[in-house]
């Protein structure tokens, strides 16, 4: 993790989104899919913590070598204000953060599934998996057309994609969640990677585990500081082995998590927890050996 | 002429000596600030508040921003003193810095035990007994609610140890003065002052409280004037006692303010989390502001703000 004033290239709007690219060789080098970075607010705000942002694209070769790209859905004063960011300003950002997406041992075919804003991280990791031998196939959903993100890039990045929004202004009209099950039979895929909104990310998951398929997630929590020394983002995760589960950082352990070990409805919303059952936890056992950290982060 | 460089270094009695007067509070450490800053250059480092047994901690949302706040409750999540002893102790004694060990309990046996164990761990520096944690033996209401209760914990914990004994406060309370006289009188070395103060905050658009705890502690800049206050008050009632002041330092003004109202050394927590350098930036701040003023330690400022000569309150009816 560095910490680096970088200068912005460029900052344009993406659709609903805003794509803003900085000058940031030393974190841009190391940056991994599914990692992410923490950007500082303007000195003298009343809201003073970082805003944390997947890392989208990174650089390291030819004219735009050292750049990285992170994507912003405006909506509060921190995301309006970075939306509003102009070329030649200079942010405070720390990164690369977090553990990045695992991947596939041997060669297999990939499904990643995003929804709206969340795809960011997943164009990232489609072009690694793809550079590795990988068949990537991508399922991108949103509640509408406008919301779609980077539909041309996510075509260049897949041997197919499925394009799902709510209304059904493009696409097939539905949840992602819908068209999950026929697309992993059609493309054959062993492994599923996804990113979006949390009930989306569990609906994935449940299918992955009663289909025993591995699924890695990025996880998403609020924040204080993304270092890992403030304990604000953790999910619930089983244990590996044995009976129980623990409390992991989104920042340090994540945000790139096994979806099969997340117990889902703990959490979260604490209204609708259930009791610990007597017997404790299962165990989850296997499904977590197809994928592998990437060696050197 | 010129000028000594001022001496950075305080003494805080009990054999503990720090290089700086600024140290990185609890529940804002992780080792991995090591990456971005020098570490060697912190006073010490007060670690999350340990318990007796492991804690999973509260559900998320833990944290919420607030107008220069920070609501946060994290349910005390820690590995335990075992894993503690075993796992994390080792690695925080390899970065140079002395440690200083929080510890929370719901009981007072809590506290002997975990006091008994942090006084057996080689190469820490002292003890901060956080009394602000929900007791058992009180009704869920803090030992620090009260002169007695506090003084129960300070007095059995200090009894056991040759480390000295910090007792951390909170400001929410009509006798802070008396319950901090208290527990120095019952042993206590000294204070940390101030906690976060119990705070929340309701997300209108959902109805929901914003922390799945519902309350938290609010810290950051918000309090800082609290901390200020909690820190002249208590320094006046006992001032041969050393006062930790903690409570939204942000810059080297924060830290001096807590100092000429009667600090021996300041804490930073908060505005860890945004700027990571900020104890550092803060130390070169206190040491750029010692010189330009003459002033040889941090020492020099302790509690030399201007009284009034009679404060005045005028009353309109």
């Amino acid at each position: 993790m560095i910490r680096a004033r970088c200068e912005v290239l460029s900052s344009r709007k993406n659709g609903a989104y805003h794509s803003v690219t900085l000058v940031a060789p030393e974190i841009a080098e190391k940056a991994r899919p599914g990692q992410f970075i923490e950007v500082a607010m303007p000195e003298g705000r009343q809201a003073f913590l970082r805003r944390p942002f997947f890392v989208h694209e990174t650089s390291r070769r030819g004219g735009w070598a050292g750049t990285l790209e992170f994507v912003v859905e405006p909506g509060g004063f921190d995301t309006r204000w970075l939306a509003d960011v102009k070329a030649h300003q200079f942010l405070d950002v720390i990164g690369p953060l977090g553990k990045p997406f695992g991947y596939p041992k041997r060669r297999v075919g990939c499904m990643l599934v995003s929804e709206g804003y969340g795809a960011g991280p997943l164009y990232f990791l489609a072009e690694e998996l793809q550079a590795q031998g990988h068949r990537v196939d991508m399922i991108v959903g949103a509640p509408s057309q406008d919301l779609v993100f980077k539909p041309i890039e996510a075509k260049r990045l897949s041997r197919t994609i499925a394009v799902v929004t709510e209304d059904g202004s493009i696409g097939d009209q539905g949840h992602v969640i819908d068209v999950l099950p026929s697309a992993m039979g059609r493309t054959r895929s062993q492994v599923v990677y996804a990113a979006g909104p949390r009930p989306m990310l569990r609906a994935v998951a449940e299918y992955c585990r009663s289909n025993r398929i591995p699924a890695q997630v990025a996880a998403e929590e609020r924040m204080a500081c993304g270092l890992g020394m403030c304990w604000s983002c953790v999910i619930p995760v089983a244990r590996r082995y044995g009976q129980g589960y623990d409390h992991i950082r989104a920042c340090v352990e994540g945000p790139a998590v096994n979806a099969l070990r997340i117990l889902w409805d703990r959490w979260g919303d604490v209204a609708s927890m259930p009791a610990t059952p007597p017997e404790g936890f299962p165990a989850v056992e296997g499904l977590t050996e197809l994928v592998e950290r990437p060696t050197g982060v | 002429m010129a000028r000594a460089r001022p001496v950075l270094s305080v003494d805080l009695g009990g054999g503990l000596r720090l290089r700086t007067p600024v140290l990185v509070a609890s529940g804002c450490f992780g080792r991995e600030l090591g990456h971005l800053i020098d570490l060697r250059k912190l006073g010490a480092i007060v670690t999350r508040s340990l318990t007796v047994q492991p804690q999973r901690g509260a559900p998320t949302p833990r944290m919420a921003q607030t107008p220069s706040g920070l609501v946060s409750e994290t349910g005390l999540q820690n590995e335990g003193l075992d894993a503690f002893r075993e796992d994390e102790l080792p690695l925080l004694q390899k970065l140079g810095v002395p440690v200083i060990v929080s510890i929370a309990g719901r009981t007072v046996e809590d506290y002997v035990h975990l006091t008994v164990g942090a006084d057996l761990m080689r190469g820490v520096g002292a003890v901060e007994a956080n009394l602000c944690s929900p007791s058992r033996e009180r009704d869920g209401r803090w030992f620090a609610s009260s002169p007695e209760g506090a003084a129960e914990v300070a007095g059995a914990v200090s009894r056991l140890t040759r480390l000295p004994v910090f007792v951390k406060l909170s400001a929410d309370t009509t006798t802070l003065a008396a319950t901090a006289k208290a527990c120095v009188r019952a042993g206590a070395h000294g204070l940390t002052l101030v906690h976060s103060l119990p705070a929340m905050a309701v997300d209108t658009a959902t109805f929901k409280p914003r922390l799945a705890a519902v309350t938290g502690g609010l810290s950051g800049p918000a309090i800082h004037p609290i901390a200020v206050r909690a820190v002249y008050e208590v320094a006046r009632a006992l001032p041969e006692a050393p006062i930790l002041g903690v409570g939204g330092v942000t810059s080297w003004e924060d830290a001096v303010e807590l100092f000429l109202a009667g600090a021996w050394a300041v804490q930073i927590g908060t505005a860890l989390f945004s700027n990571p350098g900020a104890a550092i930036d803060v130390t070169e701040g206190i040491q750029r502001f010692l010189r330009e003023r003459g002033l040889s330690s941090p020492a020099d400022l302790r509690g030399r703000m201007i009284e009034p000569e009679a404060p005045r309150v005028e009353v309109t009816q």
